[in-house]
């Protein structure tokens, strides 16, 4: 099953709530597991709060979340024309935040990589940033006939 | 987010409800600040995660914050009760080393 959507909205920390919400529902036909689901809600949720915290700096801006579905595979791209990453490397570094006011833990990338099958970071200073991630959904109809056969083998 | 609070002796337990993201982790530090310079006796803070069904790395901001207050005060900082998908971002941020853990029940110092 093949689906896109996408979205735009204020850079607003309470839409950090609102965008990981849209992406567990633009998932939920795929029957994901808990453990998918929670993964991809809090990708999402890492993606958009960097837009709004690090890319605007809690100032207005419009963050824009691709959702884009073929087959199991998802692809979520989160953009904003923010004040862009100088150092890409060393903003994935975990641990490592800019952020110099609020309790930042610098675990952002580390847990969309973590998360995630794969994290692309493409960022260009005073044009902005675009965050790709994508992830393979377990087929469960299959892993749960894999199991009873196993179960029917032993 | 709810939060509730419930004091025994030198102990300051946050029952945190909701989902702790960067919007809500603000107000959770600004509750627990508040309580704590309420009462200046507490020497453990135990932020009680049960009715916590979603944290990103705020969260981890979050405790980490008060961790490093609760130390700066002498005291101690414990969570316990995290639902699994909690416990998977607490255990990938390497934060237990650094922090007492109970999973189930009151911690009590």
């Amino acid at each position: 099953m093949d689906n896109r959507i996408k979205l735009e909205f204020l850079s607003l920390s309470q839409n950090e709530a609102f965008a990981r919400a849209c992406a567990a529902a633009f998932i939920a036909p795929l029957d994901p597991t808990i453990e998918e689901l929670a993964d991809v809600r809090t990708a999402v949720s890492e993606a958009v709060t960097n837009a709004v915290i690090h890319g605007y700096k809690h100032k207005p801006g419009t963050v824009s979340m691709e959702l884009t579905l073929t087959g199991r595979l998802l692809r979520v791209k989160v953009e904003d024309s923010g004040c862009g990453i100088e150092d890409i490397e060393l903003a994935m570094q975990p641990f490592y935040t800019s952020g110099t006011n609020g309790e930042r833990s610098g675990m952002g990338f580390a847990v969309m990589r973590a998360f995630m099958d794969s994290l692309k970071v493409e960022s260009e200073v005073g044009i902005g940033t675009a965050v790709t991630m994508e992830k393979l959904f377990s087929d469960k109809l299959r892993l749960e006939e894999s199991k009873k056969r196993v179960k029917d083998e032993s | 987010m709810k939060i509730s609070f419930e004091i025994t002796r030198e102990t300051l337990t946050a029952h945190l409800n909701g989902e702790l993201d960067q919007h809500s982790a603000g107000e959770v530090r600004k509750a627990v600040e508040a309580e704590l310079k309420k009462r200046r006796t507490i020497k453990l803070l135990v932020l009680e995660l049960s009715g916590v069904g979603f944290m990103d790395s705020s969260g981890i901001g979050l405790i980490l914050g008060r961790y490093r207050q609760m130390r700066d005060a002498g005291g101690r900082l414990s969570i316990t009760n995290a639902q699994p998908q909690v416990e998977k971002l607490l255990k990938l941020s390497g934060i237990f080393a650094l922090l007492e853990t109970q999973r189930r029940g009151r911690a009590n110092g």
